[in-house]
């Protein structure tokens, strides 16, 4: 049995933005998170607090959450690698943060230049300062059915890590197919080991449709529990480790599916739509979305 | 071991439909020999199954024009099939004197698409097709029956799965041994696809199913493993994705081969194909007509940057 409800994440204007070739200008970015306000969408990731020397795209991101309308009911949460980065968010006005860990040695090591238990030790700093700023946190576990750089990542790996940042204090963990490599068998199999050692109400999965196997890979978490499914809007944000493949799967995809299935996501389609033909305009581009690629009446 | 504990089928046959299905809805018309090239390349992948042309009027279907050369051109691999369409009693004849040894019929599951594909109504189009069964069994040849707009018509909109069901039944009935069931428009998702799917089952031993599922709007591969789940163990699909779709311009067309195959091999069900092989098959069509692939697999796999 499917669950009745799936909350949706939108994570199109940090992860999809961020892995766009074009930069795009901050009116920009906040016209678009305003216009993902609008669509029923209850969670809108805005920008990351990162230092602009790693991740140029999000430079402007204190001017994008100072700029936004948040609407009540809408959660923004910013990405925040540390506790600087999480100073500058609060001040910034973020009510709700995320951090990044990775089931992969490597790819954490190329990505933040650490261990994983020492990225850990960073994120707890976080914790701390966000349980008594009373901010929830919301982490991501990258490379959970595989890795750029160390090919197969174990389930028990993958569950051990996420394990540490829920008993941190994460309320939700978001699991993450960084390159798209999964296919319904390792999702499964992947989602079993984490189901034991963290709440299925607390999971979330974040799909990248780099090999097509995003939508398949979600209906499975759908059957075993799972009710929080990440996407970007128009599928923007292209895959960093296979040129010119593709990334996130696209929100409109994920919506249809989901309508056809009977179940409730609150998301207006059509309005979602527009929204994906407002950002490719902007960053003149095709849209990833079949679904807005199709024209067919029915 | 795995495809065991989860209840899905233990081996899958991939119906290869790229040179026809996917062909005649390209854009540009591919030379003979090309075409011949694309089949003989997928003959060594281990596609147990590959629809070579159709036996329809040139008028109608100018792509497929060069049926019979085409026909007597390919090379024939053991335990390869080479099913053709062949729309009525003069198609079959045709495909038969060319050398075809496995024939396939289209019905529809709504009238509208009937009249405005094949100019006559279900039960006109099923008469025809009956006159192909018995020419067929007389010669102990194969009949596959394909069903359309199974889960929705770009005329009629919804589609009851009632209807599926006893255009199924008919097909079967008159003596097709396999029923492939279409998502024509790719406008299913796994909702429809279930509750289509319980209907013809009532009438259609599952072992006599096939999906044949387009990606127009990204659901073919939700809507395979659905129906997968639920025990069918035949898919049709088209290297490259070739063939876009005739009522969303500039939309896809069929699911590519190459991601149906990544799906399979990633759950442990056995196709028999290797995966590489029909990349390269993808590859070669894909240079030959001068555009990009649709299959991501391809898309991912031949342009992965050194790390």
């Amino acid at each position: 049995a499917f669950p009745r409800r799936v909350k949706v994440v939108e994570v199109g204007p940090r992860d999809g933005l961020q892995n766009e070739k074009n930069i795009v200008p901050t009116p920009v970015k906040i016209d678009l998170i305003n216009m993902l306000s609008e669509t029923g969408l209850q969670v809108i990731e805005a920008t990351s607090f990162v230092s602009p020397k790693w991740i140029p795209q999000m430079a402007d991101h204190t001017e994008v959450m100072q700029g936004i309308n948040k609407l009540p009911g809408i959660s923004y949460p910013v990405l925040t690698p540390n506790l600087k980065g999480f100073q500058a968010a609060v001040a910034a006005g973020a009510k709700e943060v995320s951090i990044f860990g990775a089931a992969s040695e490597l790819f954490t090591k190329k990505n933040i230049n650490c261990s994983i238990a020492e990225s850990l030790e960073r994120f707890n700093e976080v914790m701390t300062a966000a349980r008594a700023a009373s901010i929830p946190v919301r982490g991501y576990v990258s490379c959970v059915l595989g890795c750029p750089y160390e090919g197969k990542i174990s389930a028990a790996k993958v569950a051990e890590v996420s394990k540490k940042m829920y008993a941190m204090g994460c309320y939700e963990i978001s699991l993450g197919d960084t390159i798209g490599v999964g296919t319904p068998g390792s999702m499964k199999e992947m989602l079993t080991a984490v189901m034991k050692e963290v709440p299925v109400g607390a999971l979330a999965v974040h799909c990248h449709d780099t090999y097509g196997q995003a939508l398949a890979n979600i209906l499975v978490a759908l059957q075993m529990g799972v009710s929080v499914v990440d996407a970007s809007v128009a599928g923007l944000g292209g895959c960093p480790y296979a040129k010119g493949a593709s990334g996130n799967v696209a929100t409109e995809d994920l919506v249809y599916m989901l309508n056809g299935m009977g179940i409730h996501t609150g998301v207006d389609l059509q309005k979602l739509m527009d929204t994906g033909t407002f950002i490719c305009n902007a960053l003149n581009r095709r849209t990833n979305s079949k679904v807005s690629q199709a024209s067919c009446r029915l | 071991q795995e495809s065991q504990v989860s209840g899905l089928p233990e081996y899958i046959k991939i119906v290869e439909v790229g040179p026809r299905d996917g062909l005649q809805n390209e854009k540009v018309i591919v030379p003979t020999d090309i075409k011949i090239e694309l089949i003989n390349r997928l003959s060594k992948t281990g596609l147990p199954a590959i629809e070579v042309t159709s036996f329809v009027s040139s008028k109608w279907v100018p792509q497929m024009a060069d049926q019979k050369e085409v026909m007597r051109g390919i090379e024939r691999h053991p335990g390869v099939r080479y099913p053709v369409l062949t729309p009525n009693l003069r198609g079959f004849h045709s495909a038969i004197a060319a050398g075809a040894t496995e024939v396939s019929v289209f019905g529809a599951a709504s009238e509208t698409f009937s009249k405005m594909n094949i100019n006559c109504s279900i039960e006109e189009s099923i008469k025809k097709f009956e006159e192909v069964a018995t020419a067929a069994r007389n010669m102990n040849i194969p009949v596959r029956g394909y069903v359309s707009c199974a889960l929705g018509c770009p005329y009629e909109g919804n589609i009851v799965p009632a209807k599926v069901a006893e255009v199924s039944k008919r097909l079967y009935s008159m003596g097709c041994y396999e029923i492939s069931l279409g998502d024509t428009i790719g406008v299913g998702t796994p909702g429809s696809m279930k509750r289509m799917l319980e209907a013809v089952m009532k009438e259609i031993p599952l072992s006599a199913l096939a999906v044949h599922c387009h990606d127009t709007y990204g659901q073919a591969l939700a809507n395979i493993l659905t129906a997968i789940q639920m025990g069918v163990a035949v898919v049709d699909s088209s290297v490259a994705g070739l063939g876009g779709c005739p009522y969303a311009k500039g939309a896809t067309g069929n699911v590519a081969t190459e991601d149906v195959i990544y799906m399979l091999n990633g759950l442990g069900i056995n196709t028999g194909v290797d995966l590489y092989a029909v990349m390269e098959a993808g590859n070669f069509i894909c240079t030959a007509l001068n555009k990009k692939t649709n299959s991501k697999v391809a898309q991912a796999s031949f342009n992965t940057g050194t790390i």
